[in-house]
């Protein structure tokens, strides 16, 4: 693959808290309408990583391009790039004193110069994308944790993003919706045609997901490829997170089993 | 001993530099102003919580000024025979010092108090940080619309404290006390100069200034605080607040007094 195919390129990204390393140099290419999702597990910097591809932290050393272009101190390669991407909170951050409706105006109304009428139609048309136009009128509170998190996503889709990042998008949530909120990532990815960057652990969901995966590691990146190249991998950190991941899932399964003898 | 100055040193850096931090959060925020869009949205919403809401207190507190101020002033002058200036001695008490004080300590204790704990909310649940991740400053979104709404609403308050507070010295000292409420308005109207209104305007628009950084200040970064997290550090910022804006508001009513007199 060329620089060309990557919307997104980070090349020996650093970042450390208080004299602690957590990404020791992460290198990695994001294809242009792929959903990549960058695995690992819980307290190894994925999230960070994402934060720092954001903006929101400030990376140590490394460099992330855009379309090609460096982000760096550029600040116009910066806003230009916050123009074309959203990102959706592992707590989805909604304003809890603004309606739904209001939520998914909001970035329409900072930073364009639409007309109220233009912001009003394209809010209610994301809304009724993600079938949440009914509930235009509630405040975040009054929705349940999977409009919420719909609510989010139709927030971050509103201004036609290029690229969006999800940290870890089914965090607290049960396998029934982890599966749904994956589905819904994939839906909507293939709709509106964006790329989407996903750090999760959920690893079962997020291979069926995603067209590629990378698995992080001690700050590293030690796997990347597709999903069968992850399911077939016999790299020992690959297969060791795979099976620990199986392994939790047998443990859950077993559980359930005796709970329902018990009772 | 060098222990002590190294430990002396590093908390007065620790000081100056929070006072240059809070200048420069107070100046990004005004100069958030010039990008910002539906300003005037905010700056209503602004008005409301800072106005409508804190009304009712001021009227009441400013009332209440006046007729103690009408009650203790009659008792004391009377000492002298001179019962004919207790329209002076109310007006210029309200509008040289206490309506601009206890009007800005009142705003601070309802409005800014909930601007620093909804800020420090806000802080807490990451909506401050996905305004940023949306290309939206939380400066200019958040801060700015509170703080020029300061620049005319803490006047406008303290004039109706002002108002309220003299008819409160009407009602003990006229009505209750006695006093020819002509002799009463006439005194008034001879003591109260122009430079006293200014001053009072003045100091108004200098302490809503500064509270409300320091509330929106303190609210903004609920998250610094390294003694605390989640729900205690909004309620420690929002103390803190409090506290800070009422010291400065003292303090800067010291300065001002002293420029003006």
């Amino acid at each position: 693959m060329t620089d060309r195919d990557f919307v997104l390129h980070v090349e020996g990204l650093r970042k450390g808290f208080d004299g602690r390393t957590v990404l020791e140099g992460i290198d990695l290419g994001i294809p242009r309408g792929s959903i990549f999702t960058v695995l690992g597990p819980s307290g190894t910097g994925k999230s960070v990583f994402l934060k720092c591809l954001a903006n929101v932290l400030q990376p140590d050393g490394g460099r992330i391009s855009f379309e090609g272009r460096p982000l760096g101190h550029d600040q116009a390669a910066r806003a230009e790039f916050r123009k074309r991407c959203s990102f959706l909170f592992q707590s989805n951050a909604l304003f809890d004193s603004l309606t739904a409706l209001e939520n998914v105006s909001l970035p329409l109304e900072q930073t364009t110069d639409l007309g109220d009428t233009e912001i009003r139609k394209r809010s209610l048309e994301a809304l009724r994308q993600l079938e949440m136009e009914a509930f235009h009128d509630r405040y975040p509170s009054q929705l349940s944790g999977g409009m919420q998190k719909r609510l989010a996503l139709a927030r971050a889709i509103v201004t036609h993003p290029e690229l969006v990042l999800f940290d870890e998008p089914t965090a607290g949530l049960d396998p029934l919706r982890r599966n749904a909120v994956f589905a819904m990532i994939a839906k909507y990815q293939r709709r509106f045609s964006f790329t989407a960057l996903i750090v999760t652990h959920d690893v079962p969901e997020a291979l069926v997901a995603s067209d590629r995966v990378a698995l992080l590691n001690q700050g590293r990146i030690c796997f990347e490829g597709t999903s069968s190249e992850f399911s077939a991998s016999t790299h020992p950190v690959v297969s060791g997170f795979r099976d620990s991941a199986a392994a939790l899932g047998g443990d859950l399964a077993s559980i359930r089993e005796e709970s329902l003898v018990t009772a | 001993m060098h222990a002590m100055l190294h430990t002396l040193g590093r908390q007065t850096l620790g000081i100056l530099s929070g006072f240059g931090d809070f200048a420069l959060f107070t100046e990004r925020s005004f100069r958030s102003v010039v990008n910002s869009k539906r300003l005037g949205r905010r700056i209503i919403r602004a008005v409301y919580e800072q106005g409508a809401v804190c009304l009712p207190v001021i009227l009441i507190v400013g009332t209440f000024t006046g007729l103690v101020l009408g009650l203790q002033g009659y008792h004391v002058l009377s000492r002298f025979g001179s019962q004919g200036l207790l329209g002076a001695l109310v007006s210029l008490s309200l509008v040289r010092e206490m309506a601009p004080v206890l009007a800005s300590l009142m705003l601070v204790g309802q409005a800014g108090s909930a601007l620093a704990a909804e800020l420090g909310m806000q802080r807490n649940t990451e909506q401050i940080v996905a305004l940023e991740t949306m290309g939206v400053s939380s400066h200019g979104y958040l801060v700015a619309p509170r703080l020029i709404t300061a620049l005319f609403v803490f006047p406008v308050q303290t004039a109706l404290f002002v108002v309220v507070g003299l008819w409160g010295g009407a009602l003990s000292g006229s009505l209750l006390l006695g006093v020819d409420s002509g002799v009463y308005w006439s005194s008034v109207d001879r003591a109260v100069e122009a430079r006293d209104i200014r001053e009072c305007l003045v100091k108004a628009a200098i302490f809503g200034l500064l509270s409300v950084s320091i509330c929106a200040y303190q609210g903004f970064h609920a998250d610094r605080n390294r003694s605390a997290t989640g729900a205690r550090a909004v309620s420690a910022a929002t103390t803190r607040a409090v506290v800070l804006s009422s010291i400065t508001i003292l303090v800067a009513d010291y300065i001002i007094s002293s420029f003006f007199i």
